[in-house]
């Protein structure tokens, strides 16, 4: 055997392990899905017979009452706008105050929670724990909660939304702050600067824009949120939408689903417009 | 250096400084007149936010008495109650059943589509737009608000959870694949072609390498999101755990609502350890 043959030889055998693990991973997968479909109760025959309620479903939400097509009057289609509108404002306001809360929160505890700019490894380990826990319990939980213990409103919503914003922001802040360049930290340190003077004058100039950037985007997946919220009473334009869901207006339906969706969308490309800028700022120097 | 007395000293700092000074003229400015703008945006921010504060009804007495109430809740959460332990298991495999099946399809329709929404594979320009604007309405309308539209269709239970989540995914994996299409390199294309390859294969051994670590790791990232997404559609009726949840706050069991949220809590952070692990050995292939 020459060379090039055990080569070959030891490529096959390379292929062969590969393959095996490809058709090992995939007999895997195929297992848990047939047992998934037994869980969670899949029936395509159930499906393809009720396929038709779905596609009906959207007929009926773009007909009015009297049976026309919702744009041959949108007058008629959108008669609450008014109450409407003030509701998504309403939502966007506590998507708002919900960023803000939480990435201040977020701005105060990222420095803890980075090992560069904190020494004391259990002040870190500490704050990092605590972010976890706020971004791991879904905010619906934490607004269901409140609910019972604030009472029904928008201020259950807001906080919901603070301490879920305030868990994913600060681990993104902290991340940040973990890349930033030391030499100017070094800096403020031999000048004789204080812990509150390093992180004002050597990490704050560094990271602002990638901060303002990341609550940007923040605010955009809380105004999602902020709209679902009022399922369970905690504020927004969501309670309104369960209503009219549950008692099948149709037309109201797509006419607060439209509300919904041109907000998200406008916001989205606004925001998007701002972080772009944003970051723009930041190569330029 | 010439010696200098003490006050010849002090004159000669003073000249330097006002040199630095002049030559550095924006440093010493007055602090408003350097940062006016952040300080309108500022004022501005914190206006809307005491607006905001005021006119959705936020008191400092309503938010004490209700961090007292909340302090009372905690209490009564303790310790955890795992009285139907096995029933809390089962709903929690239906939640992850949902998850896993949602992604799955999810992924598995929209890997074809995504070459259709991408500027390098697709058909036409207005095939390609239309695509694009029908994934991001498919994302714009949120998960639980799917599910209450498939629980008309198919009935309230799990079924209803994992067309929710197919709904909203499928707008996510739409975006993301034909974003990794357009991103994919288009030298191996060329090689393929060059050797005499069909477009199939150029496809093939062309594309689908560099996409597959990205695509697959996309989509264990999402299955990670969805654990959490499928943990909380049973309060609108569609399946998994959140039915239990909800019902038990509605109740005020507290002691076995602590318990479910730990469930949920272990089951999330086991599952996210998992993905990300297989996501690093996935991408770790990738790059060699």
């Amino acid at each position: 055997m020459n060379s090039l043959d055990l080569q070959s030889a030891a490529y096959a055998q390379a292929v062969a392990l590969k393959r095996r693990q490809l058709w090992l991973g995939i007999v895997v997968l195929l297992i848990c899905v047939m047992v998934s479909g037994q869980i969670a109760e899949i029936s395509l025959s159930k499906f393809f017979h009720h396929i038709g309620n779905f596609t009906s479903y959207f007929y009926r939400i773009a007909h009015l009452e009297n049976g026309q097509f919702v744009l041959s009057d949108t007058a008629e289609w959108f008669w609450g706008w008014k109450k409407w509108l003030g509701l998504m404002g309403e939502t966007l306001l506590m998507a708002y105050v919900g960023t803000l809360l939480g990435g201040c929160a977020a701005l105060a505890l990222c420095f803890l929670a980075s090992k560069n700019i904190t020494p004391n490894n259990t002040v870190v380990f500490a704050t990092r724990r605590f972010l976890e826990f706020s971004r791991t319990v879904p905010e619906m939980v934490f607004a269901l909660i409140f609910v019972v213990a604030f009472s029904l409103g928008p201020l259950p919503g807001i906080l919901a939304l603070a301490i879920h914003t305030t868990g994913a922001l600060g681990k993104l802040f902290a991340e940040v702050v973990e890349n930033i360049d030391m030499k100017p930290v070094d800096g403020v340190i031999s000048t004789g600067g204080s812990w509150l003077h390093k992180v004002r004058f050597a990490v704050l100039p560094q990271v602002a824009s990638n901060f303002a950037s990341y609550a940007l985007l923040r605010f955009e997946i809380n105004v999602r949120g902020a709209a679902v919220l009022g399922f369970v009473g905690a504020g927004g334009i969501g309670q309104t939408l369960l209503e009219v869901i549950r008692k099948f207006y149709y037309a109201d339906v797509s006419a607060v689903l439209v509300i919904i969706i041109a907000t998200v969308m406008l916001i989205d490309a606004i925001t998007e417009r701002v972080r772009h800028r944003l970051l723009g700022q930041e190569r330029k120097p | 250096m010439s010696a200098l007395s003490p006050s010849e000293h002090d004159t000669d700092v003073a000249e330097r400084q006002a040199v630095l000074r002049a030559r550095h003229a924006e440093l010493f400015k007055p602090f408003y007149e350097s940062h006016w703008r952040a300080i309108v945006w500022l004022v501005l921010a914190s206006g809307l936010f005491f607006y905001g504060l005021s006119s959705l009804e936020i008191t400092v007495a309503r938010i004490f008495g209700g961090i007292g109430q909340l302090g009372k809740m905690v209490v009564l959460m303790l310790p955890p109650d795992a009285g139907r332990f096995s029933f809390y298991v089962y709903a929690m495999l239906e939640t992850l059943a949902i998850a896993l099946l949602g992604t799955l399809s999810a992924a598995v329709v929209a890997f074809p589509l995504g070459f259709l929404a991408a500027r390098n594979t697709t058909i036409n320009k207005i095939v390609q737009f239309s695509a694009r604007r029908s994934f991001d309405t498919l994302r714009g309308v949120d998960i639980l608000i799917w599910a209450l539209i498939w629980i008309n269709v198919v009935g309230l239970g799990p079924f209803a959870g994992v067309l929710a989540l197919f709904m909203s995914d499928l707008g996510s994996f739409g975006k993301l694949f034909s974003e990794a299409i357009e991103a994919a390199d288009n030298k191996p294309v060329e090689g393929v072609v060059s050797t005499g390859g069909t477009s199939t294969a150029s496809v093939r051994f062309g594309i689908l390498p560099q996409l597959m670590p990205v695509l697959l790791s996309q989509v264990l990232y999402q299955f990670e999101s969805n654990t959490r997404s499928a943990s909380i559609i049973g309060i609108v009726g569609a399946g998994g755990i959140g039915l239990i949840l909800s019902e038990q706050i509605r109740t005020l069991e507290l002691q076995q609502m602590s318990c479910v949220i730990l469930m949920i809590l272990l089951t999330v952070s086991v599952i996210d350890y998992f993905c990300s692990k297989l996501r690093f050995a996935i991408i770790g292939k990738g790059a060699l």
